[in-house]
C-alpha cells in the first residue's frame, strides 16, 4: 500500500477486507465529513471558547491557531518503517502501535484464562465482529446523539473524519465479574514525517469487573510533523470499577484532535486521568455520561504547555440518573507563549435528583505572555442537586518565589516547587504510584 | 570580618517612599540584638531589604556579610552565605509539604554546587528524617507537621514555630527574627525563646525584631536599638527595653523631635 490520503477512494480501500456494516459506517461518516466546514472557516460553537480576551473576538484565536493545519498534508494508514521504542511484556497486558499499525500485543496467561479480550481493533473486527458492532460509535462517540453535550459529536468534522478513516487502536473487553489487579499498558506512537494516527479505543468493562488501563501517546521522532484524530469510548457496566489514564506527549509538531466519551452504568465507578504535555495544538472533547443510578466518575486533568502550544479542552459531566456523582479537577501550568482554553459543563437532567457534581479548573501562568481562558458552566434541570464549580487563573506568586528563594532555592527550583505544589491536588488523587512518578518526570522535563 | 553583618548608612524605599533613612547596625556571631520601634517605623522593611525582596529598593548604603557585598546577591545566594529571615507573615505554598520543602532547602544551602544549578543533590532521606524529627521534637511539634503543606492553613503560632524550625534546620550564621513572638501563646513564647537561645552561640548571631520584652526574658539581648522614622535613634543595653515598657515611645520621639507617624506620603 502506498501512502494513504483522506479521499473517498482511500475509504473504499481500507474497507476492502472489512464487514459490510463497517464499510457503510465509514462511507456515512465520509459524506458527513465532506459536508462539514473546517472549524476555523466557520463560527462553530464548540471552538468558540478559544476567545481572545483583549479583542473579545471568539474566533480570532481559533482562526490563527488552525491556520497552519491542512488535512491533505497527512497520510493515514501508510506503510511505516518506524518501530516502537517500547517493548515490555509486564503487568496484565501490553499493546504497542506505531503510525496506526499494531506492532505488538501481549496478554498475561493469567488474564487470558479469565476470558479477557485485548487486541488491536483490526484483529478484533475479525475475531469479535459482533462485539465491535455493538459498541463501535453507537453509544458513546456517535455521529448523532440526544445527549446535551452531543453537539460536539453531531457536527464535529474531526469525528466524521475519524469515523471514515479510523485505523489502529484497540479494544479491551473485561467479562462479567473479572477483576484485573495489574494495569494493562498501551503505547501509541507516531514515527514518520506527516503520518496520521487515527486510533480508536474501545474499553468495555462488564458488570462487576475491575480494570486499570494506562495509555501513552508519544512521538518516536522529536521533530516529525504528525496528526492524531482519535476517539475513545469507555463503557463501565453495572458495579464495574474502571481506571483509565492517558498521557499525551506527542512532539510539538503534532496536531491532536480527539473525542472521548464514557458511559457509566448503575453503581459503576470511573477514574479518568488525562495528562497533556505534547502537541502543537490539541482539541479535546471529553464527556462522561452518568447513565445508571448511583454511578460515579472522577475526572482528573493536568496539563503543562510551553512554547506556542495551544490546548483546548471541552468537558461535559452529564447526570442522567438520580444519586450520581462526578468530580472534575483540571489543573494547567502554562509557560512561554502557550495558551489553554477550558470549557466545562455540568448537565443535570430533570430526573437526576440527588446529583452531586463538582467542577474546577485552575491555571498557573509562569509567563506574562501565556494565556488561559476558563469557562465553567452549569445546566440544571433537577431540583435536589448539589453542584459546585469554579475556575482560577493567575501568574506565579512573587511572594511565594521570594519566600522559597530566601531559603536558598534558586529561582528555577522555587518555580519547580510551586509548580509541583500546584499539581499536587491532582497527582495525589491518581491511584497508581507508577503514573504519579511518570507525571513528576514529565513535569521536570518541561521545566528543564 | 568573621561572619559579621555590617549595615552602613542604608536607605531603603518602597514604591518611591523612603522608609529606611540611613541605618547602621553591626551584628556579630554570638551576639543578640533587639530592634524595637513603633508600627510602621520600617522594621520589616529593613528585614526584607537585607534578604533581597524585589519590592524593596536599596537607594544607597552598604550591607556586608563576612566582607561580601550582599546587596549584589540574589536572595538564595544570601541564604547560602548564612543569612536567614524569620518572616513576620510567612507565605503559604499549597501542595508543597514541609518535609519536601525543608529537604530541598537544606540541600540547597549545604550544597557545594556554586553555579546555581537546579540539580542540587538532595541529602539522604534517612539522615534528613532523623535530623528533622529531632528538631521538631525540640520545638514541641508533632511528627505529622512534616507532612502538612508549607504554612498552608497553619495557625498564627504554627507558622511562627515553623519559621524557627527552618532556622534550626538551615543553621544560618546571622538570623533576623521579625516578630516571631507575636501570635504565640505563653508556652510557645517560652519554647521558641528557649530554642532560639540554645541556638545562639559562637556560630549564630541574631537580630530580634519585637514589640514585647517577654521573648527577651528568654534570650537576653546585649544590644537594644530603637527605630523611629527609619533611623536608629537610641542604642543601649537591656535596660532600654524596660524604659520603653514603662514610658512608651513618646519621650524618645520628643527627645529627637520626631512627630507621631502621619501617613503624609501615601496619596
Ligand atoms: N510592600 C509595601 N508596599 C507599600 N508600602 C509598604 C510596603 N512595605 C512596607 N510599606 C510601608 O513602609 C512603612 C514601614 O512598614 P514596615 O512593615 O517596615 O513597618 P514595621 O516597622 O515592620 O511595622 P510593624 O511593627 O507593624 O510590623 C509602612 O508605612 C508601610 O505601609
Ligand atoms: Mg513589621
Amino acid at each position: 500500500m502506498q501512502k494513504g490520503d483522506f479521499s473517498k477512494d482511500f475509504v473504499e480501500k481500507i474497507a476492502q477486507d472489512e464487514p459490510q456494516w463497517m464499510r457503510d459506517k465509514r462511507l456515512e461518516a465520509y459524506s458527513l465529513y465532506e459536508s462539514l466546514p473546517m472549524p476555523h472557516t466557520t463560527e462553530d460553537d464548540k471552538w468558540r471558547r478559544t476567545v481572545d480576551m483583549r479583542t473579545q473576538d471568539y474566533w480570532r484565536r481559533t482562526r490563527r491557531n488552525l491556520r497552519g493545519f491542512a488535512v491533505e498534508n497527512y497520510h493515514p494508514a501508510a506503510e511505516t518503517n518506524g518501530s516502537a521504542s517500547v517493548e515490555v511484556d509486564d503487568g496484565a497486558g501490553v499493546i504497542v502501535q506505531v503510525d496506526g499499525k499494531p506492532q505488538h500485543t501481549y496478554l498475561s496467561p493469567e488474564v487470558k484464562k479469565k476470558d479477557v479480550y485485548f487486541a488491536d481493533l483490526h484483529t478484533a473486527l475479525k475475531e469479535r465482529g459482533d462485539l465491535i458492532r455493538d459498541y463501535f460509535m453507537t453509544q458513546a462517540v456517535t455521529l448523532e446523539t440526544t445527549l446535551k453535550s452531543g453537539n460536539f459529536a453531531t457536527r464535529n468534522k474531526f469525528d466524521a473524519l475519524h469515523g471514515a478513516f479510523w485505523q489502529g487502536g484497540y479494544v479491551l473487553h473485561v467479562p462479567k465479574g473479572v477483576r484485573i489487579e495489574d494495569p494493562l499498558r498501551v503505547y501509541i506512537q507516531l514515527s514518520e514525517e506527516q503520518h496520521a494516527d487515527m486510533s480508536h479505543v474501545l474499553l468495555i468493562a462488564e458488570e462487576d469487573s475491575q480494570v486499570v488501563i494506562l495509555e501513552d501517546n508519544s512521538s518516536a521522532n522529536p521533530d516529525a510533523g504528525g496528526f492524531h484524530c482519535g476517539a475513545v469510548e469507555i463503557f463501565a457496566g453495572q458495579n464495574a470499577n474502571v481506571t483509565y489514564g492517558q498521557v499525551q506527549h506527542w512532539n510539538r509538531q503534532v496536531w491532536n484532535f480527539a473525542s472521548q466519551r464514557a458511559v457509566i452504568s448503575k453503581n459503576a465507578q470511573l477514574c479518568w486521568v488525562t495528562a497533556t504535555f505534547g502537541a502543537r495544538l490539541s482539541k479535546l472533547n471529553q464527556a462522561i455520561v452518568l447513565e445508571g443510578t448511583g454511578s460515579n466518575a472522577q475526572l482528573l486533568g493536568l496539563a503543562f504547555t510551553d512554547a506556542r502550544q495551544h490546548l483546548d479542552v471541552s468537558t461535559a459531566q452529564e447526570h442522567l440518573s438520580p444519586h450520581t456523582s462526578s468530580d472534575l479537577l483540571y489543573r494547567n501550568v502554562l509557560k512561554d507563549r502557550s495558551q489553554t482554553a477550558w470549557g466545562g459543563n455540568i448537565y443535570v437532567y430533570p430526573n437526576a435528583n440527588y446529583t452531586d457534581a463538582y467542577q474546577k479548573n485552575d491555571n498557573l501562568l509562569l509567563s506574562e505572555r501565556a494565556h488561559a481562558d476558563t469557562l465553567p458552566g452549569l445546566e440544571i434541570e433537577a431540583h435536589e442537586v448539589r453542584c459546585t464549580h469554579g475556575a482560577t487563573a493567575g501568574q506565579i506568586d512573587a511572594e511565594q518565589v521570594f519566600y522559597l528563594m530566601s531559603r536558598g532555592l534558586t529561582y528555577d527550583l522555587a518555580e519547580k516547587l510551586i509548580v509541583d505544589g500546584f499539581f499536587e491536588p491532582v497527582i495525589e488523587r491518581i491511584p497508581m504510584e507508577t503514573v504519579r512518578k511518570e507525571m513528576d518526570e514529565f513535569i521536570s522535563l518541561k521545566l528543564a | 570580618m568573621n561572619n559579621e553583618l555590617i549595615i552602613k548608612d542604608l536607605h531603603i524605599s518602597v514604591q518611591g517612599n523612603e522608609i529606611i533613612k540611613g541605618l547602621d547596625i553591626t551584628v556579630k556571631p554570638g551576639e543578640v540584638h533587639a530592634l524595637m520601634g513603633p508600627n510602621g517605623s520600617g522594621k520589616s522593611t529593613l528585614a526584607y531589604g537585607l534578604m533581597g525582596h524585589p519590592s524593596y529598593d536599596i537607594e544607597s548604603g552598604e550591607v556586608l556579610f563576612n566582607g561580601i557585598d550582599v546587596l549584589e546577591l540574589e536572595p538564595n545566594e544570601r541564604a547560602k552565605l548564612g543569612l536567614f529571615l524569620a518572616f513576620q507573615y510567612p507565605t503559604a505554598i499549597p501542595g508543597v509539604s514541609m518535609a519536601n520543602f525543608l529537604r530541598t532547602a537544606v540541600s540547597a544551602v549545604r550544597s557545594t554546587e556554586t553555579n546555581g544549578s537546579e540539580n542540587i543533590e538532595l541529602i539522604p532521606m534517612r539522615e534528613f528524617r532523623v535530623e528533622l524529627r529531632e528538631k521538631m521534637a525540640q520545638l514541641g511539634m508533632d511528627d505529622s507537621f512534616a507532612r502538612r503543606y508549607l504554612n498552608d492553613g497553619f495557625s498564627g503560632g504554627e507558622k511562627k514555630r515553623a519559621e524557627i524550625l527552618q532556622l534550626a534546620m538551615l543553621e544560618p550564621k546571622i538570623a533576623v527574627l521579625d516578630e516571631t513572638d507575636s501570635g504565640l501563646d505563653i508556652d510557645a513564647v517560652r519554647i521558641v525563646g528557649e530554642s532560639v537561645s540554645s541556638l545562639v552561640g559562637p556560630e549564630l548571631g541574631v537580630l530580634i525584631i519585637t514589640h514585647y520584652p517577654r521573648l527577651l526574658d528568654y534570650i537576653r539581648p546585649q544590644f537594644v536599638h530603637i527605630l523611629l522614622d527609619g533611623r536608629i535613634v537610641e542604642s543601649g543595653g537591656y535596660e532600654l527595653t524596660q524604659l520603653l515598657e514603662a514610658e512608651g515611645y513618646d519621650p524618645i520621639r520628643e527627645k529627637h523631635g520626631i512627630a507621631e507617624a502621619v501617613q503624609e506620603n501615601t496619596i
